[in-house]
């Protein structure tokens, strides 16, 4: 096989051909980081990896390959090449969250998540490119520039997790982690043309994730199709003592409904799927709003009953989530202050000089942006106009998907963003930056899961589809996703 | 509410953050911009929400107090820039004393 037979080949295919060794680890490995190369992973290019060191991830193969030479198997994804957000502490390779501040930060403990993928025979081959701290939608905020779109270099990524959506995209991995805060996965993976998943607020560990925004932040896998992803979720998720916030609710057999969904001609059948039309604005692309129409269509098809919802505090989400995260990473991030981390000034005579200099240097103009903006929500006489008021707003959000979830519905169906991918440097104001994530942050603000799936094209960009389900109705989620998947078909890629 | 030149010091100073003073009217300027679309939740009436009732049932979990530390995967000499005695060394700032001494 040449690396593009690997590229072609999913996570789920690949581990089963390297646990029978059919091909080796080895060879997976270096098909990845030479499908990088043809691609132009690096930063003349797609800019898509930061970090990656092929000697570490083929001494990793090796082991993996004395491991099933031992046992006889090699885990459910044995040899399987995959690519980790710049925020998620991987050992071995640098962790800076796309930031001068933490410049050749390497962790010394791994995500709980990434110890999970590793355990089932996961390879780390690099660390992806995305907004500074995640606070972004397209990936231009990186200190080390802009990832570009494997269908249009022109175009965005999206964002945060852009280089991520771009790996996947682009063949070098089959499977890439990502982070959520707003729509981070689910964004890049509609504009990339890839499946992208915001589990429930709870599901997978933040152990090792570094915090943008506690209450919102979660870690989420990009993928080719809903079976792989469906994969990294079953094997990321579940209880870690060190994430108290982690849930001990048991994790699904996601994957275990998918033979049934392929051999039945209704697999949806007594599913209630509401759309809600807040989300079919008037403004809408015209492209995506055809493309939802057959999806919604299909799913009718496929034996749902799709009914008209209403979301009525939808509008409100942006304003709602600009105050809370900003405010959360204004917290968080002032542990970035030149003591402990990266970069520090050495012109600081003292200490508050210190702070104050290695962090005006080591952020970029949008995390300072937002740390003065959450700042000043936080800071007296504003808390209870702003803070205060947005949490309240964030409960009438969260109590809009209870009411509408309570009645019956088992999932929602709804355009993942209002446009496809809009071109590097099209978007100079921070608001109408902002408004790209009006479809995907209530669903963090209400703690539920999503992800987004291709459905098609709109003049050569891919677009992308957004299920949303009750907290913890994953395996709900990926029901619909993968019956639809197979009703749209190679189509919905193209 | 609008947002003044004194209130981006003031907030920076809060934040830890040196702003110079030919950007104070361009973050002013971008402030505002964005806290004007916040207005809007002003007018949401909110009188009936207790924020309590929607925390997660399981958000603030009790367990057993038994966690021992993290189990660090490296070395601690392979990522701390000096170690003494399992403690981490930083560096001496230049205001303090004996700051000729510098660690490491």
């Amino acid at each position: 096989m040449n690396a593009s037979d690997f590229a072609s080949l999913s996570a789920v295919a690949l581990a089963a051909r390297i646990g029978a060794a059919d091909v080796t680890a080895t060879d997976a490995v270096d098909a990845s980081f030479e499908r990088a190369r043809s691609v132009g992973a690096g930063e003349d290019s797609l800019n898509l990896m930061l970090w990656s060191d092929r000697d570490l991830a083929l001494r990793d193969a090796a082991g993996l390959e004395a491991g099933i030479a031992k046992a006889g198997k090699g885990g459910r994804l044995a040899g399987v090449p995959i690519a980790v957000k710049d925020n998620i502490a991987t050992l071995g390779l640098p962790t800076t969250c796309a930031s001068k501040i933490l410049a050749g930060y390497v962790s010394p403990y791994e995500a709980t998540a990434i110890v999970r993928l590793r355990e089932q025979g996961a390879i780390v081959v690099g660390k992806t490119n995305m907004d500074e701290f995640a606070m972004g939608s397209s990936t231009e905020n990186s200190a080390y520039g802009p990832a570009r779109n494997p269908h249009d270099v022109r175009r965005v990524t999206g964002g945060s997790s852009g280089g991520s959506a771009a790996a996947v995209a682009s063949g070098v991995v089959p499977i890439a982690l990502g982070s959520e805060t707003g729509g981070s996965v689910r964004q890049p993976a509609a504009f990339c043309g890839v499946v992208g998943v915001k589990p429930t607020y709870g599901r997978i560990s933040r152990h090792g994730l570094v915090a943008f925004a506690s209450s919102l932040d979660q870690i989420g896998p990009l993928a080719r199709n809903v079976d792989d992803a469906a994969l990294a979720m079953e094997i990321m998720s579940g209880e870690d003592p060190f994430d108290s916030t982690s849930s001990s609710q048991p994790v699904g057999a996601y994957r275990d409904q998918f033979m049934s969904i392929a051999t039945n001609p209704a697999p949806l059948s007594g599913m209630k799927i509401g759309v809600p039309e807040e989300f079919f604005p008037e403004n809408l692309d015209p492209g995506i709003r055809t493309l939802c129409e057959r999806s919604v269509d299909a799913l009718k098809s496929l034996g749902a009953k799709v009914i008209d919802v209403k979301l009525p505090h939808t509008p409100l989400a942006i304003p709602v989530y600009y105050i809370i995260a900003p405010a959360e990473a204004s917290s968080n991030l002032a542990r970035f202050d030149g003591v402990r981390y990266g970069l520090r000034s050495e012109e600081a005579k003292s200490l508050r000089d210190l702070y104050a200099i290695t962090r005006s240097k080591g952020f970029g103009p949008e995390v300072t942006r937002r740390i003065l903006l959450g700042t000043y929500v936080l800071s007296a006489g504003y808390y209870d106009a702003y803070y205060r008021k947005a949490q309240m707003v964030r409960a009438l959000i969260t109590r809009d998907f209870g009411a509408v979830f309570g009645d019956g519905v088992d999932a929602l169906f709804t355009p993942t963003t209002p446009t496809t991918a809009f071109p590097i440097g099209g978007i100079t104001d921070p608001y109408e930056m902002y408004l790209s994530d009006i479809f995907t942050v209530t669903a963090n603000l209400a703690g539920v899961p999503a992800m987004s799936m291709p459905i098609g094209r709109v003049a050569g960009l891919p677009v992308g589809g957004q299920i949303i389900a009750p907290h913890f109705g994953e395996a709900a989620m990926f029901r619909v996703a993968y019956a639809l998947e197979a009703s749209l078909g190679p189509e919905a890629h193209q | 509410m609008a947002v003044t030149h004194d209130d981006v010091r003031h907030v920076a100073e809060l934040a830890r953050l040196a702003v110079d003073e030919d950007r104070l009217d361009h973050l002013v300027a971008e402030l505002n911009g964005i806290l004007g679309h916040m207005d809007a939740l002003g007018q949401v009436d909110t009188k009936e929400i207790e924020l309590a009732a929607f925390a997660p049932s399981d958000s603030t979990p009790v367990r057993a107090d038994s966690s021992g530390p993290l189990k660090m995967l490296a070395p601690l000499a392979s990522f701390a820039p000096s170690v003494k005695d399992g403690f981490i060394l930083v560096h001496r700032l230049a205001s303090h004393e004996d700051s000729s001494d510098r660690a490491p």
